[in-house]
């Protein structure tokens, strides 16, 4: 039973983070609105309309950016949601090992995120790097800052072991509370692990897989960070994403216009993908 | 099909047992027979629920053997022993409609589709879920679901009991009686062993032919509802089954009276016998007589063997009414028709010598068959 | 402190919880809410706690507006079902919470605390923590937290759910014993008609968010005013059974009788006939007894009673018999129905008669108002 009360003087209360929510969000979000319609050059400024937007949305690089980004995100999802439900099942449910599971896992959470692309930047290196020194040892020929195709697998590895464990410490506590009367009468009903699986766990699972989907679908869209720190980008613009062509051109090329419209529509894009998943997660369960 | 036996059966939770309050289940032998309707009553804490997963495999016992048809069954899974369990709050698989839900353990057993839907259209018209069928089993109500829990049990072929624990507690009073005749049905007509758990003696009483009362880590009575009611072998069994339960009086034994509060009744001379010939083996002090509140019989004039009492309450409960009398310094119930006009101030009471119990050590003494 | 309910209603995205629910409830009474789950008794109960707020309607206490009032303001406590006490602090700390937030000094409160544990019978584990009782120790702790706030109202919402049977029994008769010395006002929801007949009081019967009669508890059992009051407080369920009236003979399928002097004040026309299972006989005891001939489905034996459930052509009943009667399904069974134990309710389900046995032995006019409703 929820003890709500009542009480219209709450409002009083909420007024401040409404203020801060209105300078930290909405004021910001609404200049970036005003510089995406203009040209601004120096002090002088025009109305251009829709044209950053055109521009921008011909751009051959934003279009390749973006194709990575829908291919490194999709990559990413893949991977790490089955990951970590598996590391999720695998876990003890009780005792010492189980809290010593719980610390290893929250551990790569804990990292900031270009420590964690200095970290593989270091690891994967050909010459002196764990991982990449390794490699080369044993006759793979790996180089990340040379091959595109080992760029974007370092970058994945990178991201898996940085997220997955998030995934996985999700879908522990969801199968945490799970009652054992759902094991017992499937034990008597004679169902396989696989039917276990299938039929209860995955089931009592879905409300912290949508979590988990919707989390690392926009963290991974906006990853910045650690790819900058790991590749720059490179080589070439192999593991260029978003928001880092974003960047380059607000930074870089100081094009405030096309930035703005760019920005515009990349938050559309993560509204928009994110609003599908949730809605095509949640209508399979009203669904049958 | 299957008769269940429990041999030298004792368990305890903890490592290393050691003194007779350790165990839940205290040793024990007991026979469950083939197709019989069972019910294990007992209040929290008596070890039913300990027992029940005995018997279907979801514990180990710590000593003793479980028997299914003279086979030892000890360390076999519960899908190994062919039992199926209904628990305490209804489990069905959310994500399935109701048929795959009734479906679920003969796919799993690999049936040939048409039998499973032959199978599941059965026990889906027994249970008068049909019309159900392909509904979402999350959408339903408690009792529904109890069901589809309950079919999950019954659509097996091999299924040699059902062990049911608590099954009614979620339901609404008007619903448990439609349940728990659907049970009773069903028993009949499938002629399959039934153990039944519950805390509640009407729910025991009316689903089982035969109950085992338990009470720390013991049963200590099997026997018919009447049996339980009428010659209750514990003043335990007096306590627990019956509503209010029996008048237990402490007594001393005065020549063949038994006396308390200089309140002298006269037992019967087969009771006296068998009672001084256990006191010559065992000394004890512990002696009680019993008398259930339906029999003690509430007069408004004296009568001979009646003892005058003070009427404390009364309690009108819709099909009879229950006096608390003051007898000496106890305090006795009595239950009365609710057509008796109830007296207000003193009653007379009568103890029917053939309703009056003697206890020793709590024990029951029987009168000696002559 | 006495309470009253006006015209209260609760609307909640369309879907009606509370119908516009009109009640007082009297300083110092016990009063049991009777109803089916979702009938709304908890929703009731949260209203008046000022948990939520009526969509139309006033709350008064003691006369005085209290609608908007929040629940911190109310004198009020609540027992739930689930054991809900304070786990680290000692069951003494536990029931003195209340006084200590009201800021009573400390020799007063070691008084009352001592008192209410007595009452409860928890005074050997005052020093104890709530999860190291068991769970019917754990209920009376939060009783007594309850009960220590004197003089408001404490709202108990199926208290007794998750005890064992012999415990919910002893402390129902607690209970009616602890309230007859309190000057609060408490209110039980029960779904059990026993409960409600075992705790006495005030029984006010809901369902579907209404609230259909009120009113002391032996005149509501006895004295249904519709076929739902009668379903509602009858366990095992009422029978109901159609028939008709035609110039004051009355018929139930092919058998007629002679109802009672009353009769003949009934309009002719279509009835529905309830009976309750422990009026039901298998022996003839009056020449005027109604006969039924139906078959046995299923007996259940009690041990010292049978609840003997039987089928006909349109027909499903049960008898509740003293003793143990042993049948099998699809036995032919003769039942008898007395014709003065006999309800008699209008084909719109409201009450038009009430047992003839029941006029003589209490007051008439109840009954008089009743057949001039019909």
């Amino acid at each position: 039973m929820n003890l709500k009360v009542q009480n219209n003087k709450a409002w009083f209360l909420v007024l401040p983070v409404l203020l801060l929510v209105a300078f930290s969000a909405v004021i910001p979000l609404m200049t970036v609105v005003n510089y995406s319609v203009q040209d601004i050059f120096d002090n002088s400024r025009v109305y251009v309309g829709t044209e950053w937007y055109r521009e921008v949305l011909n751009d051959p690089r934003l279009q390749a950016s973006l194709i990575r980004q829908f291919i490194f995100s999709g990559s990413v999802l893949l991977i790490e949601i089955p990951l970590g439900i598996l590391v999720a099942l695998m876990m003890p449910t009780k005792g010492r090992m189980a809290s010593l599971c719980l610390v290893v896992l929250a551990m790569p959470l804990l990292i900031p995120w270009n420590v964690v692309g200095t970290i593989w930047q270091i690891f994967g290196r050909a010459d002196i790097g764990l991982m990449g020194a390794f490699l080369n040892g044993i006759g793979v020929n790996y180089n990340y800052a040379s091959n595109p195709t080992d760029a974007w697998f370092t970058v994945l590895l990178m991201d898996v072991w940085h997220w997955t464990s998030l995934v996985a410490l999700l879908c522990y506590s969801g199968l945490r509370a799970i009652p054992d009367a759902y094991y017992q009468a499937a034990k008597i009903d004679q169902a396989s692990a696989w039917a276990v699986f299938r039929y209860i766990q995955l089931p009592k699972l879905r409300n912290v897989l949508v979590i988990g989907v919707l989390l690392r679908f926009m963290d991974s869209f906006m990853i910045y960070a650690e790819p900058f720190v790991l590749t720059g980008g490179g080589p070439g613009n192999s593991t260029t994403f978003l928001s880092q062509t974003l960047t380059k051109m607000a930074i870089g090329q100081f094009d405030l216009g096309p930035a703005a419209a760019f920005s515009l529509v990349y938050f559309l894009i993560v509204l928009l993908v994110s609003w599908l998943f949730f809605t095509t997660i949640t209508h399979l369960d009203n669904k049958k | 099909m299957a008769e269940i036996h429990l041999e030298s059966l004792a368990h305890s939770y903890l490592e290393q047992p050691t003194k007779p309050e350790d165990y839940a289940i205290r040793e024990m032998n007991h026979v469950w027979e083939q197709g019989g309707a069972y019910a294990l009553l007992g209040p929290s804490g008596c070890g039913k629920s300990t027992l029940l997963n005995i018997i279907s495999g979801l514990l180990n016992p710590s000593e003793g053997t479980v028997k299914f048809d003279q086979k030892n069954v000890n360390g076999l899974q519960p899908n190994q022993r062919n039992i199926a369990q209904v628990f305490q709050f209804p489990v069905v698989y959310d994500s399935m409609s109701v048929f795959d839900n009734l479906a679920f353990p003969l796919r799993n057993l690999k049936y040939p589709k048409d039998r499973i839907e032959k199978k599941v259209q059965e026990i889906a018209d027994v249970l008068e879920l049909g019309d159900l069928l392909h509904r979402r089993a999350n959408n339903l109500t408690a009792d529904e679901k109890q069901k589809v829990s309950m079919g999950r049990g019954l659509v097996r072929d091999d299924v040699s009991a059902i062990l049911f624990d608590e099954p009614l507690t979620v339901i609404d009073p008007h619903l448990k009686w439609k349940l728990r005749r659907k049970l009773k049905q069903i028993h009949e007509k499938f002629n399959i062993t039934m153990v039944y758990v519950t805390h509640d003696q009407l729910e025991a009483s009316t689903f089982a032919d035969k109950i085992a009362l338990m009470y720390e880590g013991q049963i200590v009575q099997f026997g018919t509802p009447q049996e339980l009611f009428e010659e209750p072998e514990h003043t335990f069994v007096g306590y627990f089954i019956g509503s209010p339960g029996m008048n237990i009086i402490e007594v001393s034994i005065d020549d063949s009276h038994a006396v308390f509060d200089n309140i002298r009744i006269p037992l019967a001379q087969g009771l006296i016998g068998q009672l001084t010939k256990k006191l010559s083996v065992i000394s004890s002090s512990n002696i009680k007589i019993g008398i259930r509140p339906e029999f003690v019989a509430v007069l408004d004039e004296s009568a001979d063997n009646s003892y005058e009492c003070s009427v404390l309450d009364v309690e009108n409960l819709g099909t009879y009414k229950i006096l608390t009398l003051q007898l000496g310094e106890q305090k006795i119930k009595a239950r009365i028709d609710e057509d008796q006009i109830a007296p207000t101030e003193k009653a007379f009471v009568l103890f029917p010598e053939q309703s009056l119990k003697l206890y020793l050590d709590d024990y029951l003494v029987r009168e000696e068959s002559i | 402190m006495s309470l009253t309910l006006q015209n209260i209603s609760r609307v909640v995205n369309g879907e009606s919880y509370i119908d516009n629910a009109n009640i007082t409830f009297e300083p110092g009474s016990f009063n049991v809410l009777l109803g089916r789950t979702l009938a709304g008794k908890t929703s009731l109960m949260r209203l008046i706690a000022g948990l939520d707020k009526p969509t139309h309607g006033n709350i008064l206490m003691d006369g005085v507006d209290v609608t908007g009032m929040p629940v911190q303001k109310r004198n009020i406590a609540m027992v739930y079902q689930q054991f809900i006490n304070y786990p680290n602090l000692t069951v003494y700390e536990n029931i003195a919470s209340p006084l200590k937030i009201a800021g009573v000094n400390s020799s007063t409160i070691d008084t009352r605390v001592k008192a209410v544990a007595e009452m409860l019978h928890i005074e050997q584990f005052l020093q104890r923590f709530p999860l190291e009782l068991s769970g019917g120790q754990q209920q009376r702790t939060a009783m007594a937290r309850a009960l220590i706030k004197e003089g408001g109202l404490i709202l108990f919402d199926e208290p007794l759910v998750n005890l064992d049977y012999k415990l919910r029994e002893e402390l129902r008769f607690e209970l009616r014993e602890l309230f007859k010395v309190q000057n609060t006002i408490a209110i039980y929801a029960s779904t059990e008609p026993n409960e409600a007949l075992a705790l006495g009081g005030v029984t006010t019967l809901m369902h579907e968010g209404k609230i259909i009669q009120t009113g002391p508890v032996n005149d509501v059992y006895s004295l249904p005013n519709s076929i739902e009051s009668a379903e509602l407080f009858s366990e095992p369920p009422i029978n109901i059974l159609e028939g008709a009236i035609h110039n004051g003979k009355a018929t139930m399928g092919d058998v007629t009788f002679e109802f009672n002097e009353n009769l003949g004040s009934i309009d002719s026309g279509e009835y529905n006939f309830g009976i309750r299972p422990h009026h039901m006989t298998m022996e003839q005891k009056n020449s005027n007894d109604i006969a039924l001939d139906l078959k046995v489905d299923v007996a259940e034996i009690s041990g010292s009673e049978t609840f003997l459930h039987m089928a006909g052509d349109r027909i499903t009943a049960v008898a509740q018999l003293t003793g143990v009667h042993n049948f099998h399904t699809d036995t032919p069974v003769r039942v008898y129905l007395p014709v003065d134990k006999l309800y008699v309710f209008d084909q719109g389900g409201k009450m038009v008669q009430a047992p003839h046995y029941f006029s003589a032995s209490h007051n008439p006019e109840k009954i008089k108002g009743f057949a001039n409703n019909g």
